[in-house]
């Protein structure tokens, strides 16, 4: 079932610029989003990636219902996000690394019993949810401190429950773990996991953090520019980017750089050599070739790095 | 439900700094007394000012003192917290929400004025009551018709200050129409100088802002100026005002709305 739907969308904004010699400022068009299109489906983990001023941001305004699309069409759960805002706000929810919904003075519990107002949720529900969003997020001692004295981690994690408390389908993460720890980091993406996974909320995530992506998203759109550059797995990702796999081969002896089919050496370092292959093709044929023809002591592989997949694509000109 | 919820949370917020609340009531105390020195040597020589005797000028200068903090006479409150959301752009999660944002400061900023009217405004006035020979309500429906005034009272200054704060929306800063807010009401709301005293013109065209509801318009029901039918009167003046003016927050509230959400803010 497609949860969000997205046709061509288009989002300008009026900027007004100095011309160089000119003391007038004049008023410039500047587009950051264009020709959007893409579906998601419901229990989706979508990650949504790009460099800054992308219009990752601006998207998801426009899919909350804060920011009116210049043109195009956007459903979210079957209505028009801008004409219907209050209503989709209820059953959507939203989180903001650098931004918080909390009340900075008050104590965590407070913050959660006013959201029970404002959403109107049933209060059996909220109890429920809550009583296991403690749980799984590592709230419960943490309920009566006030929100200016909790850590950044566990602030998030108040963050992330706020947004959650009234069950909304969709969850959309701005940056949900900027500034976090290795260790929260890895709690937080457990918790996100076993979110979709029990309760088939769909997310989607902004981030600039690859690791997030690896371990959340089936699914990566990658917008640069305001278009869309990618849409589809990670793995095709990885394809598409021209992103390579490289084999580490320790010989015997220090040779001349070695000349096999389907590889190409990169570097050698004494006995040391760095081999370089397309990122899809299998390792077997390569090793059984390099054993056949060398005195091999060691192998290893070494996996491609998303991020110089992204830059690969950033780098690109815009596909249409 | 949701409002009240919104207005005790205030409450709450405000009671923990409880070391800002006692030096503030300290501040009000000595300000109270220099003040009621200066008020008995100009009634000693025009004992009928403004139609006071020395009791209801010296009993004013407790009420304005009781009234700084809890009309936010000189700016603060929920608005304030609002123009702070608007520069850092916290503002976007207030429009995420399905609620008004209008009835929600509204709320809050009533839940501020009860604290301060318990701490800022009952505090000082015991200290003057305790040091001077102050006037108090005749009666109970006095006490009634005055508690009634207050909060009213607090409508329109949140609407005011709403008003300001919501330049923020424009300005990207807010300080110049608040300050000139700050202006207005420090004149206008009769704390520096009762309205009453004024030449006839001036006092005329005070009577009529909407600074007069701060204090001299709840000062003259306490005192026992504004009474029976002319108590209505008076409360028909703040209720139109505190209608118009937060006719006009939510008017433009719905401009900065639309700005934010068709221009992008």
């Amino acid at each position: 079932m497609t949860l969000i739907q997205v046709t061509d969308l288009r989002r300008t904004f009026e900027v007004r610029r100095k011309e160089e010699g000119s003391r007038r400022r004049h008023r410039v068009e500047v587009e950051a989003v264009r020709d959007l299109t893409f579906e998601i489906a419901a229990g989706e983990m979508v990650g949504y990636i790009g460099p800054n001023g992308a219009g990752k941001s601006t998207t998801i305004k426009m899919l909350t219902g804060i920011l009116v699309p210049t043109s195009g069409h956007i459903r979210v759960a079957g209505v028009d996000p801008s004409r219907n805002r209050t209503a989709l706000a209820r059953r959507i929810g939203v989180v903001f690394g650098q931004r918080t919904s909390l009340w900075w003075d008050l104590p965590l519990r407070d913050s959660f019993d006013l959201l029970q107002k404002i959403y109107r949720t049933d209060p059996a529900r909220h109890r429920a949810n809550l009583a296991e969003f403690l749980e799984l997020l590592d709230l419960g001692e943490l309920l009566d401190t006030p929100v200016r004295q909790l850590s950044l981690g566990q602030r998030m994690r108040g963050d992330i429950a706020a947004a959650l408390l009234h069950d909304p389908e969709i969850l959309y993460l701005d940056e949900p773990t900027i500034g976090l720890d290795v260790i929260s980091k890895g709690r937080l993406r457990e918790f996100l996991r076993s979110l979709n996974r029990e309760r088939d909320t769909t997310l989607m995530l902004t981030t600039h953090d690859l690791q997030d992506i690896e371990a959340l998203c089936d699914r990566v759109i990658v917008i640069d520019h305001g278009t869309q550059v990618y849409d589809g797995t990670l793995a095709g990702l990885h394809e598409r980017g021209g992103s390579t796999r490289t084999l580490v081969v320790d010989l015997v002896d220090e040779v001349a750089p070695i000349l096999i089919a389907g590889a190409e050496t990169r570097r050698v370092e004494g006995p040391r050599q760095w081999l370089s292959f397309p990122a899809d093709a299998s390792a077997a044929p390569l090793v059984a070739a390099l054993a056949s023809s060398y005195d091999v002591a060691d192998l290893s592989i070494q996996e491609p790095d998303i991020e110089d997949v992204i830059r690969e694509l950033y780098s690109r000109p815009p596909a249409g | 439900m949701l409002h009240t919820a919104v207005a005790s949370r205030s409450f709450r917020r405000y009671s923990t700094y409880v070391g800002a609340t006692l030096a503030g009531i300290f501040t009000n105390s000595v300000f109270g007394a220099i003040m009621c020195f200066v008020y008995i040597e100009v009634w000693a020589a025009n004992p009928d000012a403004g139609g006071y005797d020395v009791t209801d000028a010296v009993t004013y200068v407790w009420l304005g003192q009781a009234m700084i903090m809890t009309v936010a006479v000189w700016g603060g409150g929920s608005p304030d917290d609002l123009a702070a959301r608007i520069k850092s752009g916290d503002v976007v999660i207030d429009f995420y929400r399905p609620v008004g944002i209008l009835g929600w400061y509204l709320a809050a900023d009533l839940g501020r004025a009860a604290y301060h009217l318990l701490t800022r405004g009952l505090a000082p006035t015991l200290v003057g009551g305790l040091l001077f020979d102050l006037r108090y309500p005749a009666d109970a429906l006095t006490w009634l018709l005055f508690a009634i005034a207050v909060p009213l009272a607090v409508v329109v200054s949140f609407a005011l200050r709403m008003l300001a704060s919501l330049t923020a929306f424009w300005l990207l800063d807010d300080v110049g129409p608040r300050t000139l807010l700050g202006f207005a009401a420090l004149f206008f709301s009769g704390l520096t100088v009762p309205l009453v005293l004024l030449p006839s013109l001036l006092r005329d065209v005070a009577l009529a802002l909407p600074w007069a509801t701060f204090l001299q318009v709840p000062a003259d029901i306490w005192l026992g100026k504004t009474t029976g039918l002319e108590v209505l009167g008076a409360y028909a003046f703040i209720v139109a005002w505190a209608v118009v003016l937060l006719g006009a927050c939510a008017l433009v509230l719905q401009r900065a709305e639309r700005r934010v959400v068709v221009q992008g803010g």
